[in-house]
C-alpha cells in the first residue's frame, strides 16, 4: 500500500498532487495507492485525485488549517499506519519538508528527501537527490520498508488521470489536543500574484540590479505578465525589503526547475543557483559581461536591463 | 537554561566539488561550519547576552574535521562540546535518534540547528531531532524571544510569514535573518582551546541500523549554450526572442 498526501488549496488540487501519483505510479509494487486529503476542502479535492484512480480519503476538520507540523504528522503517521503503508509520499514543500521527517521518525522509516525520481524493486526503494548546494546528484536507497518519500515539486511529469476512477471515502482522525502545541499568533500571506513560483514553467527573477521595488512594477513584473511567468528574486532582494520572502529563490528560498528561468540583474552566486541550476533554459540580462550567472546561461544579454528590459517587451508585445 | 547548538563542517559554498569515482571528493577543500548553523550559535550566545542564565554546549555528529567547527563554537562562546565521531554517513533518521539520546543525556531546553545543511541540501534534521525527543520544532526561524519558558517566534512558510507561539522545550531551525553572527576573536580562540571538547561515538547513544544508504553521486553539469548577445538593446531583445522563439523552442 502506499499513502499519497497531496497539498490542496480550499478543495482544488495543487499541480504537485498530479506529480506525487506520477511517483507513486512507478513504484506500484509497493501495491495499491490510497490517498489522504486534509482540511476544509478535503472531500472536494479527494474527488478531484480519485480521477487519478486512487482510493481517496478525506477528513474536513478545520483544525488542519492553517498548516502545524504537530497536527499533520499525527494524521498522516495515523493514516499510514492504518492502511499499512510502505511508503508515504508527500511533496516537498515547506510543509512536506517540516512534517515528512516527523512520520520518518515516527513510523521508523527510511526518509527520502527532496527527490526528483523514485523507483522500487519490492523490498526497497531508490531515489535520486540534489546535495551540494544542487551541484551533485545523489542516489539513495532505503535499507527496507516502509519509507517517507518527499517529492521535489515540478520535476516529475505530471500523472494522467486513469480509466477507473477510485472510491472517495470519508476518514475519521480526530485533533490529539496534545498536538497542539505551537499556537498561531500571525500569518502575513505574501501575494505572489498570479502563477505560484514552484509551480511555473517560466519564472522571472529580479536581483538587486534591478534598483527598487519600483523596478520591478516597471520591468519584472511586466515580463512576467507577458511570459505568463512567476516573479522570483534573490536574496538581496528580498533582505532590501522590495519582495516578500516567498519569492525568493535559492538556497534558502525556494527551489525551481522551470522550463524557462529568466535572470534580470541577478549576479550568480552559489547560494542563488542552487535555487535554479537546474532549470531547463536560462537567460540573464546582466551588464557585467563577467557575471557568473552567464557560465549557467544558455542564452544571455550583456546589457542594462533598464534598456534592455522594455525592447523586449515591445518585441514580445508584437508576437 | 541548557541550550545546544547541533553543528556540522561542510564545504566552503564558494569551493569547487569534484568526484573521484562515484563519490564526491572532498580532498583540498576548504571546510567552514555550516553557515545555517553559525546563525544558531550566534542565537544562543545572544540569548545569554540578553541575560538569559544559560549553558550552551555545542554537538556534532561527523568526522575529525569537524573538530575545527566545533572549536570555532567554542571560541565564539559555546561552554563546551561532544563531538560523537564517525566517518559512516548516517541517514538522518539515525542522527536525529543518536543525537537525541545526547540531548536527554546532557539535558537541555532549547535546541538551535541549521535550516539547512550545505553538504547534504536537507532540511529535515531540525524535524527529525524535534520528533526523536518528543518536542515541536519550529523551522526557517527569523525571530527568536524569550521570556522563562515562553518563545514568541517568527518564521517563514510557503505562503509567507507567520508569528507563533509555544514553550520550551523546542527544537528551532535556523537562517539568515535571524541574526548577524559574529567572527572569533583571537583571544576567544586561544580560550577556547582550553574548553571541553569530549569525543564519543554512535555506539555510545545505541546507534541504530541505518535507514538508506547513500549508493553513489555525480556531477550532472547541464551543458549550457552560453550564448551571449552584447551590442545596442534593440538588437539583442530581438536576437533574445528569436532564439527562445526558433531555437529552444520555449516561449
Ligand atoms: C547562508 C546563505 C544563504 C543564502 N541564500 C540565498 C538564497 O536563497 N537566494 C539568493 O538569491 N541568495 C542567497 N544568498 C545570498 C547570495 O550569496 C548573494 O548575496 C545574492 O544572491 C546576491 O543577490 P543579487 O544577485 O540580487 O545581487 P548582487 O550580487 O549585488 O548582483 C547584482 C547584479 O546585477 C547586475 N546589475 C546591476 N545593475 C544592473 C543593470 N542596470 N542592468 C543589468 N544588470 C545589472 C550586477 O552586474 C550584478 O551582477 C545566501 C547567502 C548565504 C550566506
Ligand atoms: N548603477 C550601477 N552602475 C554600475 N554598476 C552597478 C550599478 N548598480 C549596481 N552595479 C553593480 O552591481 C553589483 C552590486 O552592486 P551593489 O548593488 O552596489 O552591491 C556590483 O558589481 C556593481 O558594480
Amino acid at each position: 500500500m502506499i499513502l499519497l498526501v497531496p497539498e490542496h488549496v480550499a478543495g482544488k488540487l495543487r499541480p504537485s498532487a498530479r506529480e506525487l501519483v506520477a511517483a507513486a505510479r512507478t513504484l506500484s509494487a509497493l501495491g495499491e495507492c490510497q490517498a489522504l486529503l486534509l482540511g476544509p476542502g478535503a472531500s472536494a479535492a479527494a474527488v478531484e485525485l480519485a480521477a487519478f484512480g486512487v482510493t481517496a480519503h478525506h477528513c474536513e476538520d478545520a483544525g488542519y488549517e492553517p498548516f502545524k507540523a504537530d497536527v499533520w504528522t499525527s494524521a498522516v503517521a495515523a493514516a499510514a499506519t492504518q492502511i499499512g503503508a510502505k511508503a508515504v509520499i508527500v511533496p516537498a514543500t515547506r510543509g512536506g519538508l517540516s512534517y515528512g521527517p516527523r512520520v520518518a521518525v515516527r513510523l521508523n522509516a527510511g526518509l527520502l528527501e527532496d527527490v526528483i525520481e523514485v523507483e522500487t524493486d519490492g523490498t526497497t526503494v531508490g531515489a535520486k537527490r540534489f546535495s551540494y548546494l544542487s551541484r551533485v546528484t545523489e542516489s539513495v536507497r532505503s535499507a527496507g520498508l516502509p519509507v517517507v518519500i518527499s517529492v521535489k515539486v515540478n520535476v516529475l511529469a505530471p500523472a494522467e488521470p486513469s480509466g477507473t476512477p477510485g472510491s472517495v471515502s470519508a476518514i475519521v482522525l480526530p485533533i490529539d489536543p496534545a498536538t497542539q502545541r505551537i499556537e498561531i499568533v500571525s500569518q502575513s500571506k505574501a501575494s505572489t500574484g498570479g502563477v505560484a513560483l514552484d509551480e511555473a514553467t517560466i519564472v522571472v527573477t529580479g536581483g538587486r540590479g534591478v534598483g527598487s521595488p519600483e523596478g520591478f512594477t516597471r520591468l519584472v513584473e511586466p515580463l512576467a505578465g507577458c511570459l505568463n511567468a512567476a516573479v522570483g528574486a534573490t536574496r538581496a532582494v528580498v533582505d532590501a525589503g522590495w519582495r516578500p520572502y516567498s519569492d525568493q529563490v535559492g538556497q534558502t528560498g525556494k527551489s525551481v526547475a522551470p522550463n524557462v528561468y529568466v535572470a534580470l540583474a541577478v549576479s550568480g552566486a552559489v547560494q542563488h543557483l542552487s535555487g535554479m541550476n537546474r532549470s531547463k533554459v536560462i537567460v540573464a540580462i546582466n551588464k557585467d559581461k563577467d557575471a557568473p550567472i552567464f557560465k549557467v546561461a544558455d542564452y544571455g544579454i550583456v546589457g542594462d536591463v533598464n534598456e534592455v528590459v522594455p525592447e523586449l517587451l515591445k518585441v514580445l508585445g508584437k508576437q | 537554561m541548557k541550550i545546544c547548538t547541533v553543528l556540522k563542517q561542510v564545504p566552503d559554498a564558494e569551493a569547487s566539488i569534484r568526484t573521484a569515482g562515484d563519490r564526491v571528493d572532498l580532498t583540498g577543500v576548504t571546510f567552514v561550519m555550516d553557515g545555517m548553523d553559525e546563525y544558531g550559535v550566534e542565537e544562543a550566545i545572544r540569548l545569554r547576552e540578553a541575560g538569559h542564565q544559560a549553558e550552551i554546549f555545542t554537538l556534532a555528529l561527523g568526522p575529525k574535521r569537524f573538530e575545527e567547527a566545533i572549536r570555532t563554537s567554542l571560541a565564539l562562546g559555546s561552554d563546551r562540546a561532544i563531538h560523537i565521531e564517525t566517518t559512516d554517513v548516517l541517514d538522518v533518521v539515525t542522527q536525529a535518534r543518536v543525537l537525541a539520546a545526547a540531548v536527554r543525556q546532557e539535558g537541555a531546553d532549547l535546541v538551535l540547528v541549521g535550516g539547512k545543511q550545505a553538504d547534504w541540501d536537507s532540511s529535515a534534521f531540525g524535524p527529525a531531532l524535534a520528533e526523536a525527543l518528543g518536542w515541536p520544532h519550529l523551522d526557517w526561524t527569523t525571530r527568536l524571544a524569550i521570556t522563562g519558558t515562553a518563545v514568541e517566534a517568527t518564521h517563514d512558510t510557503d505562503a509567507g510569514t507567520e508569528t507563533v507561539r509555544f514553550s520550551l522545550p523546542a527544537v528551532i531551525t535556523t537562517q539568515q535573518g535571524l541574526n548577524e553572527p559574529r567572527y572569533p576573536t583571537l583571544p576567544n580562540i586561544m580560550k577556547a582551546k582550553r574548553k571541553e571538547l569530549r569525543k564519543a561515538v554512535p555506539a555510545d547513544y545505541q546507534a541504530p541500523a541505518p535507514l538508506t544508504q547513500v549508493g553513489g553521486e555525480v556531477i550532472q553539469v547541464k551543458a549550457r549554450l552560453n550564448k551571449l548577445f552584447t551590442g545596442e538593446a534593440v538588437e539583442t531583445a530581438a536576437q533574445l526572442v528569436g532564439a527562445l522563439r526558433d531555437e529552444a523552442k520555449v516561449i
